[in-house]
């Protein structure tokens, strides 16, 4: 079909998984930044930046006061200008490639291609919010000072301008029109801890419920890794529910303690499919056929 | 009854074992720089990033071929992309990039842009003699052209005198400053804001750029009207050279992102955007600087320079000075700021 219609041929992924190969060969699977997270570490930035300008507006203005002196005022009118524009660019230039509000969502710039972040492309991506975000105010404060005679301009604008706003939105990537410009793009990169090891054994000694093999071809990767899960996040309900389904499944009697079930259930699952996918049979969920029963 | 610890079953938990001290220790070091920078990082640690690094990894490959802990693997992801990012993403100081910038980038980016420069330099040129020619034909035009806070008086109502004493006074010294900080904060904000708008295929910053040359005709046909259009424009010369050129390279970098979007040629539109924006953002951030020198010169200069003379001579020398520092063929660098 022509042009607006043309089917993409590389189609993105849904998800924000986003394949990045380091030069070591080895994809590092980045984590794209959310529209939420990243409209939240703005509004941060803007409230910082605001409790900033009143702060400073207010010493100025009593030290002002007591001075009778225009400096103060030329300081100001200056310090405005580096606040609004200097914010986000002096941030990001700096190493860490994040303002305080990024670094409180656990978010960073970096460039698209994995190459260091460049002076240009920090200033392009952060001129560009004066067409995403300060046009849109403009106008809204046009209409609000206008009454209806400009009104349908204004809409106009509004909506011309809320292209450049929404713009994140509009693409897998969640590039605004800065990052465009910019070649940026914004990756979570939060400080994790590592989880617990469910898989090794604890130290005090105790015997082990045995399964068969039937047991243990019920299910696949992504039911093990649900049941990780199940298991990290320890909600009773959830393990109760969980542990009698498999009781039910693989016709086992009830014991009375479900957590201890489960380790030891999943403890003996991920070894069977752990051993499988080392001999190349990956069973990915429960409705590949079953590890044993290949030949 | 002590029965012996029993065997471990799955490879993650071995795989933990053997490793996890390595990884504490990478996380460690990469924590340090992410608070404190790389300053704060020992010897050692610095000699042992990058092979903590490495076998960071290749943990990861390994973990996801041989492992099915998800927790493990999404916690080898997370610290492996902070790492590369502090090994490979940082930017090279901060200083470093400043003298490439002045040294190279900013010059170079500059003779990059010429052809838009040109256009840019033909509209504003355009755009003040028609603006020139309509409020000399028609004084009332001028208020629908000129901003009344820019003005400041200076009308088709004001006296031959009133208009001469706004381009010489030596009173209001104070006054004045603080105009010429606001005048450099409004022009930088021009500036900045007509580099943005040639995303919107550069029409807007062609408007902006015409708007610009109208307001510079209309001012200079007031004074012209009163017979003291060489006086004016010595007034305006002494900071207006650096300051009207910025304007005009900062919509020549306006358009310069315009044509890259609308006109990607065979280069897919993002991959061309961004290899454009980023040079042409060193030619808006120059044209800050470029506003700022000016707001100097407004500010002092023009208080401390009366005669026209003088006037004449201080821009004319900056202009000249700006366009050696542009355009003047220098050695080329293999390895310019992009």
């Amino acid at each position: 079909m022509a042009w607006p219609f043309r089917k993409r041929q590389d189609k993105p992924p849904r998800t924000l998984r986003r394949s990045f190969v380091t030069p070591e060969g080895v994809d590092l699977q980045l984590e794209l930044g959310s529209a939420g997270a990243r409209a939240a570490a703005f509004l941060l930035d803007a409230l910082f930046m605001l409790i900033i300008l009143i702060l400073v507006s207010v010493a100025i203005g009593l030290l002002g006061i007591a001075a009778k002196s225009q400096i103060l005022l030329i300081l100001w009118l200056i310090g405005f200008f580096v606040l609004r524009n200097g914010w986000f660019i002096l941030f990001e230039i700096g190493g860490r490639g994040a303002t305080p509000g990024k670094m409180a969502l656990g978010l960073r710039v970096v460039a698209r291609d994995g190459a260091p972040l460049t002076g240009g492309a920090v200033i392009a991506r952060n001129a560009m919010r004066e067409i995403e975000i300060f046009l849109p105010l403009s106008f809204l404060g046009y209409q609000a000072s206008h009454d209806a005679a400009d009104a349908f301009l204004a809409i106009f604008a509004l909506l011309w301008s809320g292209i450049f706003l929404f713009f994140p939105l509009m693409n897998h990537d969640r590039l605004r029109v800065g990052d465009l410009v910019g070649g940026t793009w914004v990756v979570q990169t939060a400080r994790t801890k590592l989880a617990a090891d469910i898989g090794a054994g604890e130290t005090i000694a105790r015997s082990r419920r045995s399964f068969s093999s039937s047991a243990l071809d019920l299910y696949g990767v992504y039911e093990l890794q649900t049941l990780e899960e199940v298991l990290r996040v320890g909600r009773p309900e959830a393990i109760a529910t969980v542990a009698a389904t498999i009781r039910r499944k693989a016709d086992m009697p009830d014991d009375g303690d479900d957590i201890g079930f489960l380790t030891d259930y999943y403890r003996a699952l991920c070894a069977r499919l752990e051993r499988g996918m080392m001999l190349g049979r990956r069973r990915d969920n429960k409705h590949a056929p079953a590890v044993s029963r290949r030949a | 009854m002590n029965a012996p610890a029993e065997p471990v079953l799955v490879n993650a938990s071995r795989f933990r074992a053997a490793h996890e001290l390595d990884w504490q220790r990478l996380d460690g070091i990469v924590t340090r720089i992410e608070r404190r920078g790389i300053g704060a990082l020992t010897e050692n640690d610095l000699l042992m990033l990058p092979l903590l690094y490495r076998s960071a990894l290749s943990s990861l490959s390994v973990a996801r071929e041989t492992s099915l802990d998800r927790a493990l693997i999404t916690y080898l992801e997370a610290l492996c992309t902070r790492a590369y990012f502090q090994i490979y993403g940082v930017p090279t100081s901060f200083w470093t990039q400043l003298k490439e910038f002045f040294l190279r980038g900013w010059p170079q980016t500059v003779q990059l842009l010429w052809r838009e420069t040109l256009v840019s330099f033909l509209l504003t040129l355009v755009a003040a003699i028609a603006g020139f020619l309509v409020v000399m034909h028609d004084a009332t035009s001028f208020y629908a052209i000129f901003p009344d806070s820019l003005a400041g008086g200076r009308d088709p109502a004001a006296s031959a005198d009133a208009l001469r004493a706004t381009l010489y006074n030596k009173d209001q010294q104070d006054g004045l400053a603080v105009f010429a900080t606001f005048l450099f904060t409004h022009n930088a904000q021009i500036a900045i804001f007509s580099f943005a708008l040639g995303f919107a295929f550069a029409i807007p910053t062609v408007l902006l750029i015409v708007y610009n040359g109208l307001m510079l005709g209309a001012f200079l046909a007031i004074f012209a009207a009163k017979g003291l259009l060489f006086q004016a424009a010595g007034w305006l010369a002494i900071h207006g050279t650096t300051e009207i050129f910025a304007i005009i390279l900062s919509g020549a970098a306006g358009f310069r992102i315009g044509t890259a979007i609308a006109f990607p040629g065979r280069a897919a539109r993002t991959d061309f955007a961004f290899a454009v924006g980023r040079r042409a953002s060193v030619a808006m951030a120059g044209a800050v600087i470029m506003l700022i020198l000016a707001g100097l010169l407004e500010g002092i200069g023009r208080q401390t320079v009366q005669g026209d003379l003088a006037r004449y001579g201080i821009g004319l020398t900056v202009l000249l000075g700006w366009l050696i520092y542009f355009y003047l063929p220098r050695k080329h660098h293999g390895l310019a700021v992009s």
